[in-house]
């Protein structure tokens, strides 16, 4: 009886997880059709289909220069967070030192934090010590908020990592950068190509942060964004397509190469 | 040695440097300013003003204080809504869907790498008049459906909608944190399924549920493009009213009480909760 109670159970989760799968894809599947229709204005179902908008869209020169500002702020956000995120993690899981706990949590503060808010209090800042708004105080904004994600994402696979693995290496007559590039950078491969993918993807997708301190500079959610208010046009579902799917293929060529990186790593042992 | 005493002699300390500058020079200072320009005269620019507490005094008899309560009562709902929905799917993940979990979690991770208000967007065009769901229900069953859009259910529903992967991840290493030996022990010694939720799992899961709980209480509180997007400023957030204050309006010192007002129930929440747990052992150290 109660084995049978179990598997009822089980369906039950399995049904309502699907449900919730569905409800998270549905937006999705919708700005995916709305993107595919011939017309000025949506209506469903679609009478006429056409992808008009989609080569008007690629073909805009505004639209790539968006593109080309919101790829040089994930950019540059990435390869700072990766450097300041690999200290950190470090300093949240491997070393043992005076302070630390005081120091995870405060790690942890603008991660829970309104993204809005920090926005705004940024934007004051900056307007207070006399920068000019741009794409490059966009890119200071991100960091406050991406480089304490990376920490954590890499301080994950800090926490599994063997300290005498490094001891060994000196033990047997290695130098301190020897130990550092042989034997420390590869074990931590992982969470950093991690953390890079996250650092890459939240900063390309960031909306709040870039909302407030991109100054006249425009990255993609941004412009949606003012599209969406006003001046809909069927650009902004085709848009909302390609920038989804670039982020989509950016995550799943990341977690194959990861699975690659790591078979290989293994054939290797 | 006589560096073994200095300051940086710690390699932990030196390791923690560079991101507590970028953290101090972008985040605890900018909070500083705007704490100090909360206390500066109305429409003034500076920091070099008298002190005043007119600012705070403004918002409580010009009823702004309401956007906060609703931002605060918003948020509240979308917590408990989103422990409700997420936990049966945390649990399978944890203990149904054995080898499916991992890329059931992957599906879970895409919407996060897409902007918000692309996805806010797209529920727009499902719920608006002529959309996917109105369309639908007129062409199969010919019904016309009333206005969803630009109520404050609408805000809810994008609330719950766009913060539901902050619940469902600390939930699941919550769930995960449980050793299954317990559950089974429990179960032998004769408890029900009821009690063994009761007694067993929900206490030992308790860190992964209040993280989750405070990360989605926080991050919703600081909604700004629900409101934007669904609500059609038929709601008015808190972060509205900052954000005006601080652009249009030019009012500073007054956006920045507001904001004022919304970071001390943010810290004192996230302090309270932060202070019981230990990181070690919640992020995985033997």
């Amino acid at each position: 009886m109660s084995d049978s109670n179990y598997s009822v159970r089980h369906i039950l989760i399995g049904v309502w997880t699907a449900a919730v799968l569905m409800f998270v894809f549905l937006p999705s599947a919708t700005i995916l059709i709305a993107s595919m229709t011939a017309s000025r204005y949506f209506t469903f179902p679609i009478t006429a289909f056409g992808f008009d908008w989609w080569s008007k869209t690629i073909n805009s020169l505004e639209v790539r220069s968006l593109a080309y500002t919101s790829l040089s702020i994930a950019a540059v956000v990435t390869v700072i967070a990766v450097v300041l995120g690999f200290f950190g993690a470090l300093a949240f899981a491997r070393y043992d030192w005076r302070g630390r706990k005081l120091y995870q949590k405060f790690i942890l503060l603008p991660i829970f934090f309104p993204q809005s808010v920090l926005g705004l209090a940024l934007l004051l800042w900056f307007n207070a010590l006399g920068f000019t708004l741009s794409w490059k105080t966009a890119v200071l904004a991100h960091l406050v908020w991406i480089a304490p994600v990376v920490t954590l994402v890499m301080a994950i696979q800090v926490y599994s990592f063997d300290p005498s693995l490094e001891e060994a290496a000196t033990d047997l007559g290695a130098s301190r950068w020897q130990t550092f590039r042989e034997v420390t950078l590869p074990v931590l491969m992982p969470g950093i190509f991690s953390g890079s993918l996250f650092a890459f993807l939240l900063s390309w997708g960031n909306f709040p942060l870039s909302l407030f301190t991109t100054g006249a500079d425009n990255t993609l959610p941004k412009y949606l964004y003012a599209k969406m208010v006003a001046g809909y046009t069927p650009g902004v579902p085709v848009l909302g397509t390609i920038s989804t799917a670039a982020a989509a293929i950016v995550l799943f060529g990341g977690y194959v190469a990861m699975l690659l990186l790591t078979r290989n790593r293994k054939a290797a042992l | 040695m006589s560096g073994d005493s200095s300051f940086l002699a710690q390699p932990g300390r030196r390791a923690a440097i560079p991101i507590m500058v970028l953290l101090l020079l972008g985040f605890v200072a900018p909070l500083l300013a705007v704490v100090g320009f909360s206390f500066m005269p109305p429409r003034t620019f500076g920091l070099w003003h008298e002190p005043s507490l007119e600012n705070y005094e403004r918002i409580f008899s010009d009823n702004t204080y309401v956007s906060l309560l609703w931002s605060l009562g918003l948020a509240s709902l979308t917590v408990v809504l989103l422990a409700l929905i997420c936990y049966p799917v945390a649990y399978g993940l944890v203990r149904v869907f054995g080898r499916w979990s991992t890329a059931l979690t992957l599906l879970f991770t895409i919407p996060l790498i897409v902007s918000e208000n692309i996805r806010l967007y797209g529920w727009v065009l499902f719920f608006i008049k002529g959309g996917v769901l109105p369309g639908t229900l007129k062409a199969l069953f010919g019904v016309e459906m009333g206005d969803f859009l630009f109520t404050p259910a609408a805000v809810l529903f994008g609330m719950v909608y766009v913060y539901l992967p902050f619940m469902l991840f600390p939930m699941t290493l919550g769930i995960a944190m449980v050793p299954n030996q317990m559950r089974e022990a429990a179960r032998d010694l004769g408890a029900t399924r009821w009690q063994v939720f009761r007694e067993v799992e929900l206490p030992l899961s308790t860190p992964g549920l209040m993280i989750g709980s405070l990360l989605t209480f926080v991050l919703a509180v600081g909604a700004i493009a629900e409101a934007k997007v669904l609500g059609g400023q038929r709601i008015i957030p808190i972060t509205h009213d900052i954000e005006i204050a601080f652009t249009y309006a030019q009012n500073w010192p007054l956006g920045a009480a507001l904001a004022v007002l919304l970071m001390l129930v943010v810290s004192v929440l996230v302090l309270t909760v932060l202070k019981r747990f230990d990181l070690d052992q919640i992020l995985g150290k033997r």
